[in-house]
């Protein structure tokens, strides 16, 4: 036979216990786990993904980004926008003229990520996202977007090495091949290889 | 009092800080003796005992809200309120000046002036409460012979304003809810009035210095919660102060899941804040009521008194805090049934308890005292269990 107000005079304990023990225990031990915001951060993860950036390997002169479009197509809420920079003769120059990401639109789903062929656009760790002036100032040109590569070791430096990996990879192998072929005449290259 | 303990010295600056205050408000009536007629005196005297009252209260409402948020944020894992000022303690500030400026909505079908009144009223009994109270060796406001009886007729005042917002607000939750304050708070009445009987049997007044007077013993721990009786009717009393001041579990006037805020959903702004402070000032002055009768009032030893006072209220007060967040809210039913069926005959065993310790307080009178109440207790739990009918199996025909 239970005694009658056991079950009340356990229920206190546990309360009492809970209003001890936040005084002194860890978070995972049954503490407080409050993260107190503004003073204190949680450690970020080196895979959380917020908004997109574009990478630049040195100077931002030289952006990886080759305005090819395809993350402008695959962004689903279409929050990307591009227009390819013309040289002087009036041909594509491969370069991104105008390179805008309107961040009151985008979703944070990294599909330009995983799309782009070029290495160029990455998620970034930058959350405190605002503006003073309204939606209008949550469209961010070429120049907000741009980050060094240097940025983006710091920031997820595993994937930024395989990235790093892989291109300078590429550019040997290239290397390799273009010193195996000597280059042709400039009459053969508008022809296009056969 | 009179105990060799401490030396004379620490004695005398004992007794200086005992009768701080009353000395401080001694001082000024002589100093306004010198050049004003005697009755502006007794005038001023007056004055100043309700001017401290009047400040007292909502200071010390303001205060538990912080201290209740505090506790239930421990309690329950998080911080409390420490963004305003250091440990949050400017935010009742804070959270006066928010209500100050919040619009003050009435609704159109409402009885205005009632709707009006009823926050206003219903400070009044809980202010008038504070005047009977002992907060320290001659530092009751009004030393009235009939304290108890004052007391116990105006905290029961309280049922009418809830009553009268509630009706006057035109809205249905408002109206259950003020239609359950009055039935819990009358049905609580009568427990808690025969819990404070005892107490008056053994101290012969209902005077409530009188009564801390009356436990006055060796090492001033002669309180009456150290006896069978006193406990019983401490823990009786206490039940039934948390519920007349609707504090949680008995909190079903304004049971939020149920009725949206109870009796006061159609209030808002500072009408809605004076609806607060009353609640708290209930809790105050019921826990304080509950230190004069069972737990010494302002007796103990070395420390003040009015600072033994507080401290034993506060405690209280916490013990309320954490009844509120440790359990849920009763039923209907068994809220009633608590109070009729439990309570109420377990008081009346209490009182005859008493008279029996009256005539023989020795430690067989604490074993038969003891073996009472166990036998009551078994008889009451067995008569309040739970009917489980049994369980109905209609077989399908095959």
């Amino acid at each position: 036979m239970t005694i009658f107000g056991w079950g009340v005079f356990k229920g206190m304990m546990v309360t009492l216990k809970n209003f001890l023990t936040s005084y002194f225990r860890k978070p995972d031990e049954g503490g407080i786990f409050t993260v107190q915001y503004p003073e204190e951060r949680e450690k970020e993860l080196e895979n959380f993904r917020n908004f997109p950036f574009l990478v630049y390997d040195g100077t931002p002169e030289k952006i990886r980004c080759v305005a090819c479009g395809i993350c402008e197509r695959e962004c689903p809420p279409k929050c990307i926008h591009i227009e390819m920079e013309l040289d002087g003769t009036g041909k594509p120059a491969r370069k991104p003229a105008v390179f805008d990401i309107d961040y009151s639109l985008c979703m944070n789903c990294g599909m330009c990520e995983e799309v782009c062929p070029f290495d160029s656009v990455f998620m970034d760790h930058a959350f405190e996202v605002t503006s003073e002036t309204g939606s209008e100032g949550l469209v961010r040109h070429k120049e907000a977007l741009l980050k060094s590569n240097e940025y983006f070791q710091k920031i997820r430096p595993a994937l930024a090495s395989t990235i790093d990996q892989k291109r300078k990879a590429a550019e040997e192998k290239k290397k390799a091949t273009v010193q195996a072929t000597p280059p042709p005449a400039a009459g053969a290259q508008a022809q296009g290889p056969q | 009092m009179n105990i060799p303990l401490v030396s004379p010295a620490i004695r005398g600056i004992e007794f200086n800080a005992d009768m701080i205050f009353v000395t401080a408000k001694a001082w000024i009536l002589s100093l306004l003796g010198h050049f004003l007629p005697d009755w502006v005196v007794v005038l001023a005297s007056i004055t100043i005992s309700g001017v401290v009252i009047l400040c007292l209260g909502p200071v010390i409402m303001m205060y538990l809200t912080l201290l209740e948020r505090k506790l239930i944020g421990r309690i329950q894992n998080r911080y409390g309120p420490n963004r305003v000022g250091k440990w949050g303690l400017l935010q009742p500030i804070a959270d006066g000046i928010k209500m100050f400026t919040k619009e003050d909505i009435v609704p159109a079908k409402a009885d205005k002036v009632v709707h009006l009144l009823a926050p206003i009223v219903i400070v009044v009994p809980a202010l008038m409460l504070f005047l009977v109270v002992p907060f320290g060796e001659r530092m009751t406001a009004v030393n009235l012979n009939i304290g108890i009886l004052y007391f116990i007729a105006v905290s029961s005042i309280t049922i009418l304003p809830i009553f009268m917002g509630s009706w006057a607000s035109r809205n249905k939750y408002s109206l259950l809810g003020g239609m359950r304050t009055a039935a819990q708070m009358i049905s609580y009445e009568i427990p808690m009035t025969l819990a404070v009987v005892p107490a008056i049997m053994m101290s012969q007044s209902l005077s409530t210095n009188t009564i801390v007077m009356s436990q006055e013993g060796p090492y001033d721990m002669h309180w009456f919660i150290f006896t069978p009786w006193g406990i019983v009717g401490f823990i009786i009393f206490f039940l039934c102060a948390t519920a007349e001041c609707n504090r949680p579990p008995f909190d079903l006037p304004e049971a939020e899941s149920e009725l949206v805020a109870g009796f006061h959903t159609e209030y808002s702004g500072m009408k809605f804040a004076l609806f607060y402070m009353a609640e708290y000032m209930n809790a105050f002055t019921l826990c304080g009521i509950a230190t004069t009768l069972f737990l010494g009032g302002w007796q103990g030893l070395f420390f003040p008194s009015w600072l033994w006072f507080f401290g034993k209220t506060f405690v209280l007060i916490c013990v309320m805090i954490w009844f509120r967040g440790t359990f849920p809210r009763f039923r209907v039913d068994h809220l009633m049934g608590f109070a009729w069926k439990f309570l109420l005959p377990l008081t009346l065993v209490n009182i005859l308890l008493t008279a029996l310790w009256q005539f023989t307080s020795n430690l067989a009178a604490w074993l038969w005292s003891i073996l009472i109440l166990a036998v009551s207790l078994w008889v009451l739990v067995k008569l309040n269990r739970t009917f489980i009918p049994e369980k109905r199996h209609y077989p399908l025909e095959s």
